[in-house]
This record gives C-alpha cells, structure tokens and sequence, in this order.
C-alpha cells in the first residue's frame, strides 16, 4: 500500500490529461458530435508545446505555461476543420476524424523535419515543475475543469441548451437554439482540452514530442466518455481508473505484490473494461441521441 | 426580384455541369481529392524550401523502376511498390466489405494484428512440409482476424455495441495480446523471435526474378484473388445482396426477412479474414523472422483511406491501394533527397479529409439547383 501512496504523483500525472481529453470528447459527444479525432488533436497540441517550450526556454520565464496556449491554440484550430466537415457539411463524423487522426502522426514529424532537422523535437531541459508532494500542476487543472464542466453543462442554460441539440436537435432548434452554433462551440472547446491534454503529457510524462508520445491516450480518453457513460462524475471516475491501469502497467515492476503479472494485463484493463460495460449496459442506452448524426434544418 | 435574375452565361454553365459531373460521381471526386492531397503536398514541400521535383522522382521510381537523376533502372522498386501496396489493398477492403453493410471498421489494425500473430505461431510451430505450411499460416490467419471482427458485427447485432468504439478497444486489445504472446517464445526477446522455416515464407521463384529478388511473393495472389473474391460476393451472391441490404436500410432489411445480426457478423468476419490476411502476407512476406510489435503497424488506419478513396468497390480499392503503396514506398527515396518522407503521410491525412468534406461538394450543387428552382418560381409568380 505504502508503494500506491508513493506512486500517487505519478499516476495523476498519467491520469490528468486522459480526464482532460475526455472531458473534452464528453463536451462535443454531448452536443451531438462524435470526436474520434482526440488521439490526432493530442498530437497536434503535443508537438506545439513541445515545440513552443523549446523554442522558448531560458529565454522567456514561464514558457511551459506559453506552450500550452499554443497547445490550446493549436487543438481548436484543427478540430474546426471537423467542426467544418461535421457540422457544416453534414459530412461522416467518423471519417472526419480519422482524418485528422492520419494527418497529425505526418504533420507534427513533418514539422520537425523542417524544424529541427530530425523525426522529433529537441529535448528541453525542464519540463513542468512538479508542485507540493510533487503533484503537477496539470492535476488541479482537470480538477478545475472537472468542476467548470459540470457547472456549466447542469447549472448553466448554455449546458442544458448543449445538451439539448446531443438528445434532440430539431427540438432545441424549434425552442429557439442555434444548434449548429453551439456544436461548433462544443467540438471547439473538446479541439481545446485535447490540445491542453496533448501538451500536458508532452510536458510532464517525456522530454521531447516523437510520434509515439501520445501512443493511444486519445482512444483511451475516448473510451473514458463511453465507459464513463457522458457524465462529468462517471467521465472522471473512468479516467482515474484507466489512468492508474495505465500508470500501473508502468510502474508494477516496483510493486511486489503485482509482479507476477505481465505489464499487458494493466494495459490491456482500460479496453477490456469498456468493452464488458457497454455490453452489460447495452439495454439501457445512456448515449447522447443524436450523438454522430448531423443536424439538417427541416425543410421550408 | 427581377433586379436579382441573371442570364447565365456559357462559362457558368459549363462550371455547374463540371461540379455536377463531380458530385454526381464517387470515382471523379476520388480523383479530385488525391489531386487535391497532391496539390497541397507539394505546396508544402515548395514552401519550406526544397524542391517538389525530387517527390515526383521518387515516385517515379517507386512506380517505374527508372532512376530520372541518374539514368539507371532496377526492376526492384516496383516490386517493393506492390510488396507495400499489398496490406493497403487487404486492409482497404477489410474496410470497405463493412462499409457496404454500413459499418465503420475502423478495427482492421487489430484483426491485421491477430492475423499476423497466428500467423507467426504456426510458421514457428508449424509442419515445416513445403507448401502446405505457409498455406496453413494463410488459413489460420484468416481466420484468427475473421474471428476478432465477426465479434464485433456479433456485437453490435446482439447488444447495440458502437462498432466504432468496440473495435478501437479490440485494436489495442490485440496489441498486447500479441506483444505477450510473441514474447512467451522461448527464443524471442522484446523484440523479435528467431527465424522461419524456410517453409513458412511467402516466397516466390518467378516473382523474385523478374522483380530483381524484391520482397514480393505469393502475397501478390493471395491480393488479387481477396479483390476477385470481394467483387465476387459483393455483386454475384444473394449474400452480398442482403449485406448490402442491410447497409441501405437496416430496419427494412429486417422486415424483408434478412437476419440482421447474422449480415453484420459474416460482414466483419469476411473483413477481419481480409485484414488477418494483410497481417500474414506482411509477417511472412516482408520478414523472416517473427516481431515483437512496439506499436501498430498502421496498415488498418491507411486502410480507411483505401477504401475510402475506392469508394469501397474492388477495383477502386486496389487501385487506391496501389496509390498509397507507391506513396509508403517512395518514403526512403524521398528522405534520400531532402524531402521530409512524412510528406506521404500528409497526403494521405488530406486526402482522408477531403473526402469527408466531398459532402461540401453536393450541397453546394443542391444549393444552386435550388435556388435556381426558386428563381424559376419566382418568375412565374410574377
């Protein structure tokens, strides 16, 4: 026991931005967009704080702190390209999102190339500095936007609207609801935690952004918003229990009660969960209604 | 509003019959969106300073053999061409076959994974009888992929489970199982096990000849019979009737008597054989030995944009697939001359992207039509 309480920064570390990214993916599945994209926006908000971190360091204080604005920065602009395809365009959510999935593994290492001449980032010197006990800050982030979420989504009309056009958009547009509008807003803001969450790990877990930094975070967060069953409380409790599996796979070699058990059975753990949930689950659907499916205006 | 209507003039016809010619048609918008991927590809390598010509020489020579710099040619590169190609077009059609019956299977990558680790066992394990043993490791493959996709149809039929979610979770699911039971060989270490049989391997005389001893090998017709096959069924069964059935409309397809959850699990079991496949002809193909996988090997995910660019027929499929082999396998040429190999990468991303923005393409030709409608009516109400 005294190992897990030992090991506690580090699985916060792990956990925060898979409660980031998912948090994130609950925001636009709520209103009704599915993001299977998260994996390749973590990519993309990596590499720019990665980048921007290195770029920055020892000359500017505080540049950690810049390079996940960038991160930020960078996720919402390329989940408007899906905002685009599956909102405006009314195009296959599902494809959109492979496609940014396909061109971050290219564009980030592409960058590099150009950049700094080689298939990764530089090295920094310093990452994040961990605070007290040696939690990072990175923590108290997805605690605060834990919190945030939820007043928004339930204590505010902005969240019951959001929540309106994922079950039934034709009726939150009859009661007067820019469906399309607040789409938008809801896969920005998830481009945006997907960005914050790519450039936590980037700055916390490693020293330099290579294509395998991200390495399924992103599927796990997306399996995080189903297991979690599309609710702040149930998102977060999934991505604490998937983020110490996670974390676990790491670390068992230290523990000695876990050390007959192969590294894959914790990886393995946060998939084989989701799976065995949604099939107990099956019968009830807690599903956003009209998560995935684009909103036409009714005909005049 | 007469103020508003206008004559059309020629040239505004002729862009609206273009764009509806376009829209109308999945291969010609196929055909835009690479153009489109090249066009921004080569954009991007002009604006960071080096030159697009050395990209279109590299390919060249992935597609010819023939050396434009230095005036040689070696039949080798077209060989590695379609040695990359081959797992494009299997994992292309594991995805489209679905796609028919309206599934998204975004799970080849794991059923490639099981179909190459089975396949690995048996090469190991095997009857070392020439012939017969890589035959076997073809079968078992097969069948180890139908068997991680036909879960997922048998899933979503039965329980409703996101085909989508569940087999992003089996992707990862057989990564592992695969990197532990690999690793479970007594021979093997983290990263690979000792070699094959001589037996085991995919090799083929005739082909190592004229293609100047490449990599490629019975995979070849083990790629072009799967296209045949898929055709096959797709358009001359009464299976492929009621998968396609079940794609257009789920319910009535119930109604007509066709059992649902039966359609979805043959459909993404025929795919799964098709991405276990891709996993066999690469493991027993491209290599000798067997892997230890640290991390995907992305075939399935380039998969999608295989078939989404072959607009999920057989020969789109191969022929998007030889698109997107040549562009793997242009990489190391590429890095050679000062092109950022991950440009082939980025190609293939935008290419993906385009096609889900095509949907852009038809609204903006109904869009017209409509208002041309509108304008019609509008005079004669006046």
């Amino acid at each position: 026991m005294i190992n897990i309480i030992g090991m506690l920064p580090s699985i916060l570390m792990i956990v925060a931005p898979i409660m980031i990214a998912a948090i994130g993916g609950m925001f636009s599945e709520r209103s009704g967009v599915t993001n299977i994209g998260l994996e390749g926006l973590m990519g993309f908000g990596a590499w720019a704080a990665a980048t921007t971190h290195v770029l920055l360091e020892g000359r500017i204080a505080g540049s950690v702190w810049i390079g996940l604005l960038m991160a930020v920065a960078i996720g919402m602009l390329v989940s408007l390209v899906h905002a685009y395809a599956s909102i405006s365009l009314n195009a296959d959510q599902t494809v959109s999102g492979t496609g940014i999935n396909l061109l971050a593994t290219g564009a980030t290492v592409f960058l590099d190339q150009i950049i700094f001449k080689q298939d990764r980032t530089e090295p920094f010197k310093m990452g994040m500095m961990p605070g007290p006990g040696g939690i990072y800050p990175t923590a108290y982030i997805a605690l605060a936007l834990l919190f945030i979420t939820w007043f928004v989504l339930y204590k505010r009309p902005i969240g019951l609207r959001i929540r309106a056009c994922g079950e039934h958009p034709a009726a939150a547009a009859s009661a007067g609801v820019d469906v399309r509008k607040l789409r938008y807003l809801a896969v920005l803001v998830s481009g945006a935690l997907a960005g914050l969450a790519g450039g936590c790990i980037v700055l916390t877990e490693t020293i330099q952004y290579t294509n395998m930094t991200i390495n399924g975070s992103g599927f796990i967060a997306l399996a995080a918003v189903s297991f979690g069953r599309w609710t702040p409380k149930g998102v977060s409790g999934a991505s604490l229990l998937f983020g110490t599996a996670m974390a676990l796979s790491i670390y068992m070699v230290n523990i000695e009660g876990l050390r007959f058990l192969p590294p894959e059975f914790f990886n393995i753990l946060p998939y084989i969960i989701t799976l065995v949930t949604l099939i107990i689950f099956s019968g009830k659907d807690y599903t956003p209604r009209a998560d995935g499916l684009p909103y036409e205006k009714g005909g005049s | 509003m007469p103020e508003l209507k206008k004559e059309e003039t020629k040239a505004e016809t002729i862009k609206k019959s273009a764009l509806s010619a376009f829209a109308g048609s999945d291969g010609a918008i196929s055909i835009l969106v690479v153009v489109l991927g090249f066009v921004c590809g080569t954009v991007l390598i002009w604006a960071v300073g080096r030159d697009p010509g050395n990209m279109y020489a590299s390919l060249l020579q992935t597609l010819t053999g023939y050396d434009v710099l230095r005036g040689t040619w070696n039949a080798r590169y077209i060989g590695e061409w379609l040695t990359a190609s081959l797992p494009l077009v299997l994992c292309g059609l594991a995805m489209g076959f679905p796609a028919r019956t309206g599934l998204f299977n975004i799970g080849a990558e794991g059923q490639y994974i099981m179909g190459m680790t089975v396949a690995q066992f048996v090469a190991l394990y095997g009857p070392k009888v020439p012939g017969l043993h890589w035959l076997l490791a073809l079968l078992a493959g097969a069948l180890a992929g139908a068997i991680w996709g036909g879960v997922v149809g048998w899933l979503k039929g039965k329980y409703q489970v996101s085909e989508v979610v569940a087999t992003i979770m089996l992707n990862y699911v057989a990564y592992y199982l695969s990197r532990f039971f690999t690793m479970l060989i007594p021979e093997a270490n983290t990263y690979k096990t000792q070699n094959f049989p001589k037996t085991a391997l995919l090799t083929d005389p005739f082909l190592d000849r004229i293609t100047n001893d490449s990599r490629l090998g019975i995979g070849l017709w083990v790629m072009l019979i799967c296209c045949v096959i898929y055709w096959f069924i797709i358009e001359r069964t009464k299976l492929g009737f009621q998968l396609r059935a079940t794609g257009f409309n789920r319910e009535a397809a119930r109604c007509s008597g066709i059992k649902v959850t039966r359609s979805l699990t043959i459909s993404m079991a025929i795919a799964g054989a098709f991405a276990g496949l891709a996993g066999v002809v690469v493991a027993l193909g491209s290599f000798n030995y067997g892997r230890v996988i640290s991390s995907q090997d992305g075939y399935g995910f380039n998969g999608i944009a295989v078939a989404l660019v072959g607009n999920s027929t057989a020969g789109g499929t191969l022929a998007a697939g030889l698109l997107f082999g040549m562009l793997a396998s242009a990489q190391p040429l590429m890095q050679s001359r000062n092109i950022p190999k991950e440009i082939t990468m980025i190609i293939s991303g935008l290419v993906v992207v385009f096609i889900s923005l095509r949907a852009g393409f038809r609204m903006i030709i109904e869009w017209r039509e409509r208002r041309a409608a509108q304008q019609k009516r509008g005079e004669r109400d006046d």
